[in-house]
């Protein structure tokens, strides 16, 4: 199997809307290989979440080529290729934790036998051993967060899609689960995409950063990071730290056509 | 217990006002009695008399309480006159009509949900048929069902399921659908069938919306079986007791008939709250 993971080709995507076309992708290329950590970024409407729906199937590009583990997105999806984390939990109420986390698993017809094992391994990946049997509303959001990332590694996807899922968090909150991604990603060698504003969030997280701009949505520049894997949290003040998020800045700027 | 007082204050001044306006409309008919027997009647001789007439035209609620006891604890269930079996001939059509309606409303629901075109076609015709006046064209639908041998029971239990499927149908549509977009991506990321989207997510996120219709619809199946023992004549039922009461100027037993369905009323919407509260209770949506 190749090292490819995501491939895009001149990729286009173009919204029908009541106000005109919103070209919500233009010309996007792209390759990103197994084990990357890529980080989306960029102001709205610039087409990162867009991408990442895309990868997973849940928008169809209307122009280009993209292939997700050598195969089309709806390929991808039916051989569970990919865990989706949502910007928002949405862990079902009516379900326990790790009832929300055998969701998947009954889905696709996982042998139930496995199931028990296979939730215990998730929730310790996210440190939530021992809520199996709470229910979401006794759970903080950071932790609702937590166990919506575990539902996504359940059922064992090489790549893990992450629709901004921070974003709704406190900052505090943020800084402590973006230091267990990382350990979460060292640890499963997994590839993952994830969508975010933040400059910081962005650099502290990724191997390779996607800068991209609005009106049309499309790709800037593609940082290449040079920092170590280990990551404490005060690598944020360090000098490559701060020169790879002047980088980022300075393309955001440039994406602005209007300054 | 802080309710109390406000609660108790409230059913004094009901009550109170309840026995003025008794007063009040049967004071004509006392007079009228006393000047024809060539009496005057003194101010508390009126109001006694306004509160024990035989046909008041608003009883006082002892009467009402009386007579309600009377037919009730005083009277075999299987006599014709004990306002217990008139009630259970009004409720087993009412249970009928219900379980009917809801299943039907469900069924619509489901329907309109999947599939586009029974959205556009069928639910304008379901609000076209509430807007029906259903009193007025009771006595042509238990003809219409006479005709082809539909009689009783059923016949009843019908325009309580005309009446109370419409709730269910308003209340599941809009419960089936209450999942977000977002939600159902994740459904779709798994590649789950609609089969699924239907019993792992929709189902169960249209519970409390379902329960909050089958409030509503079970209150007025008891209406619809009511209105639909009308126009049967004098077969058993709260119905045919107001029917009769007010053949007969028997304004006490129309009064104990309405009592007698408002509690039944209470008691049913009470049931469903109570089979609410576990179901969501055992789903872990107690709120």
């Amino acid at each position: 199997m190749s090292s490819q993971v995501i491939q895009a080709r001149g990729l286009d995507l173009t919204f029908r809307t009541a106000d005109g076309p919103v070209h919500a992708l233009k010309d996007v290329n792209l390759s990103v290989q197994r084990g990357d950590f890529v980080s989306f970024i960029g102001p709205s409407g610039c087409g990162k979440t867009t991408f990442l729906r895309v990868v997973a199937d849940l928008e169809q590009p209307t122009g280009g080529e993209i292939t997700v583990n050598g195969m089309s997105p709806a390929e991808a999806r039916r051989a569970r290729a990919y865990g989706y984390v949502f910007q928002a939990a949405g862990l079902y109420p009516w379900r326990t934790i790790g009832g929300n986390i055998r969701l998947p698993l009954e889905i696709m017809g996982i042998p139930r036998a496995e199931h028990a094992a296979r939730v215990a391994r998730v929730l310790e990946l996210v440190e939530l051993t021992g809520f199996e049997k709470k229910y979401p509303w006794q759970l903080s959001g950071g932790m609702q967060q937590r166990a919506s990332i575990a539902r996504a590694l359940s059922f064992d996807a090489d790549i893990l899609l992450m629709d901004e899922p921070f974003g709704a968090l406190d900052e505090i909150v943020r800084d402590k689960l973006n230091e267990e991604l990382l350990g979460l990603w060292r640890r499963t060698g997994k590839t993952i995409g994830f969508v975010t504003h933040s400059i910081p969030e962005a650099v502290y997280l990724s191997t390779k950063i996607v800068v991209m701009s609005p009106r049309p949505g499309r790709i800037i520049d593609v940082i290449e990071s040079d920092l170590p894997a280990e990551r404490p949290l005060d690598i944020r003040e360090s000098p490559e730290f701060l020169a790879l998020a002047r980088r980022v800045r300075d393309g955001l700027r440039a994406g602005h056509g209007y300054d | 217990m802080k309710c109390v007082v406000p609660v108790l204050t409230v059913l004094v001044v009901f009550v109170a006002l309840w026995y003025a306006f008794a007063v009040v409309l049967n004071a004509p008919w006392a007079r009228d009695r006393a000047e024809r027997a060539g009496t005057e009647l003194s101010f508390t001789a009126l109001v006694a008399d306004t509160w024990a007439q035989e046909k008041p035209l608003l009883p006082a609620p002892h009467q009402i309480a009386a007579e309600v006891w009377h037919t009730t604890a005083e009277m075999r269930i299987t006599s014709k006159r004990s306002l217990v079996w008139h009630a259970w001939v009004t409720l087993s059509a009412t249970f009928a009509g219900f379980a009917m309606g809801a299943a039907l409303g469900i069924l619509l629901a489901v329907g309109i949900v999947h599939s586009r075109v029974m959205d556009l076609s069928v639910m304008p015709w379901i609000i076209a048929s509430q807007t029906v006046p259903i009193l007025a064209v009771a006595p042509m639908i238990i003809v219409v069902l006479y005709n082809i041998g539909v009689q009783g029971l059923v016949a009843k239990a019908a325009i309580s399921a005309y009446l109370s499927f419409f709730p269910v149908v308003v209340g599941m549509v809009k419960g089936l659908r209450s999942p977000d977009r977002m939600q159902l991506d994740q459904l779709h990321t798994w590649s789950a069938s609609r089969t699924q989207v239907f019993g792992k997510l929709r189902l169960p996120a249209s519970m409390p919306y379902l329960f909050t219709s089958l409030k509503v619809a079970v209150a007025i199946a008891l209406v619809g079986a009511i209105i639909g023992e009308l126009p049967t004549g004098a077969q058993g039922g709260f119905g045919s007791r107001m029917l009769s009461g007010s053949y007969y100027g028997q304004t006490l037993i129309i009064w104990s008939a309405l009592v007698g369905a408002a509690v039944c009323a209470g008691a049913l919407v009470g049931l469903i709250g109570l089979v609410q509260r576990l179901v969501l209770k055992r789903m872990g949506m107690a709120t």
